[in-house]
């Protein structure tokens, strides 16, 4: 069996008094498509903030594709890790936004050539021809010289998708993508990511409210409840079959508040 | 007393040179005063403490004592331990670092008004931390805070005759000396009054349109 891209082992993490992360536990598979779901706070957005270093744990260990994300080995256990390492780490992972974040004071295509002109050496010609070919991916080729504000969410939102494409990430993070959309939007970021999922073998993890699309995307749900994870398994099993009360009691608010399974 | 325009014309050519004086110290002055507030900005936010408490209480410690008594020792008491400014020099110094505490708060309002996501943005895009600010949070922050900025600037401009009391030959000293060597005040003093109002109004226009011009960013 081949070995986890993401090992997260007994990870603790807390606001305050809040303990959003309960020493949490979950393998990733590399090609993997995930969907975390459950209540709001219950630390499924918090796992992918973590994944992505902007936010520190407490306690606990990850590992992505074997290396240790917070820590260097030294002193015969583990120090915490240096800018640099989290830097390099990075470079395995890419995120998209609930409020999309592009730079408004940028183009459509300088937003997605930003980060490899800097940072991968690539020329200002290279990172555009690849650019575009990710706009064309997602539909927004047409876009590429427009300023973000003129924009609809949808369409900013498939922008935010080729910006972090662009760094070639082979882990993407998708948090509540579609959640700051109006609905007659929603479904062309999903086809997005559809296509993606599709014509990749990137490992993608997607907090969703979208509990159709979810069973649809994903191979393996995870019900979040207070911090740890009360109960996964394929998306029929979930959906159809929810074992735990709270994932039951869960899904028929959500099924109650209009979205479809 | 009477008006005497012969006496207007004949002390303009050194009522100009006053004005470009004037007109040097404040545009110097704002330079320091742009540079030095963003230094302070910066370096509040460190994540060392010593370095941002010690900034804070630099800055409110320079915001919280006179313009006046900085400049008397910046160009009088400093010489004691043998730093000996000229008195422009001397000048611009204490306006741009009376102004910097002031342009300080702007930045640090400019800069937190960026919202959270587009540092988080940045990590994602594994900018560093000096790229982040370069290419994303200043592009931001810097174009709302102009109009802001250009007041204070302005404020600065009328605060200029206290470099008189350094003996830096600005418009206010100009037109004593020749109120001090006629023994007429009305018209050197009215002139004064004349040209600050005059560039005070132009440059007021100016702001207006640098508010329009810059004032909001699109989202």
């Amino acid at each position: 069996m081949a070995e986890p891209i993401i090992a997260i082992d007994g990870i603790s993490k807390s606001f305050g008094s809040f303990k959003v992360l309960d020493s949490l536990s979950m393998n990733v598979m590399p090609g993997e498509k995930l969907a975390l779901i459950g209540p709001s706070g219950s630390g499924k957005t918090t796992i992918l903030r973590i994944l992505m270093t902007l936010e520190r744990i407490d306690s606990g260990h990850i590992r992505v594709e074997g290396e240790e994300l917070y820590h260097l080995p030294g002193n015969g256990g583990f120090l915490p890790a240096d800018e640099r390492h989290l830097a390099r780490m990075r470079q395995k992972i890419g995120m998209v936004f609930q409020l999309f974040n592009l730079f408004p004071h940028m183009c459509v295509l300088d937003n997605v050539t930003l980060a490899p002109r800097l940072n991968k050496g690539v020329t200002r010609a290279e990172a555009e021809k690849r650019a575009m070919e990710l706009l064309d991916m997602v539909g927004m080729s047409a876009k590429a010289k427009a300023m973000p504000a003129q924009l609809s969410g949808g369409q900013k939102q498939r922008v935010a998708i080729a910006r972090a494409l662009a760094l070639s990430p082979r882990i993407m993070l998708f948090d509540e993508v579609t959640s700051a959309l109006d609905p007659e939007l929603v479904e062309e970021v999903l086809n997005v990511m559809r296509k993606l999922a599709a014509e990749t073998d990137m490992t993608m993890l997607l907090v969703t409210h979208e509990m159709g699309f979810a069973h649809d995307f994903a191979d393996r749900v995870l019900f979040f409840d207070r911090g740890r994870i009360i109960e996964e398994g394929k998306p029929d099993e979930i959906f159809r079959n929810p074992r735990q009360e709270r994932t039951q009691t869960f899904l028929k608010k959500i099924i109650a508040a209009g979205h479809r399974v | 007393m009477e008006w005497d325009w012969n006496f207007v014309w004949q002390i303009m050519p050194t009522l100009i040179q006053g004005v470009k004086i004037t007109i040097l110290a404040t545009l110097l002055g704002s330079l320091l005063a742009a540079a030095f507030g963003l230094a302070i900005a910066l370096l509040r936010r460190s994540p060392n403490r010593a370095v941002s408490r010690t900034t804070a209480f630099v800055a409110e410690f320079i915001r919280g004592t006179p313009l006046l008594v900085q400049l008397y020792v910046i160009f009088y008491v400093l010489p004691d331990i043998g730093i000996l400014l000229p008195p422009l020099l001397a000048g611009v110094i204490g306006l741009g670092l009376h102004y910097g505490t002031y342009t300080a708060e702007v930045y640090r309002a400019g800069i937190d008004n960026v919202p959270r996501g587009q540092w988080e943005a940045a990590k994602a895009c594994n900018l560093t931390e000096r790229q982040t600010w370069i290419r994303v949070i200043l592009p931001q922050a810097l174009p709302p805070m102009i109009p802001a900025l250009a007041n204070y600037f302005i404020a600065m401009f009328k605060e200029t005759p206290l470099l008189s009391a350094i003996t830096v030959l600005e418009l206010m000293n100009q037109a004593k000396s020749v109120a001090n060597s006629s023994y007429r005040y009305i018209e050197p003093i009215t002139m004064v009054g004349a040209f600050f109002l005059a560039i005070s109004l132009v440059s007021v226009v100016a702001l207006r349109w640098l508010e329009h011009r810059y004032g909001r960013i699109e989202r």
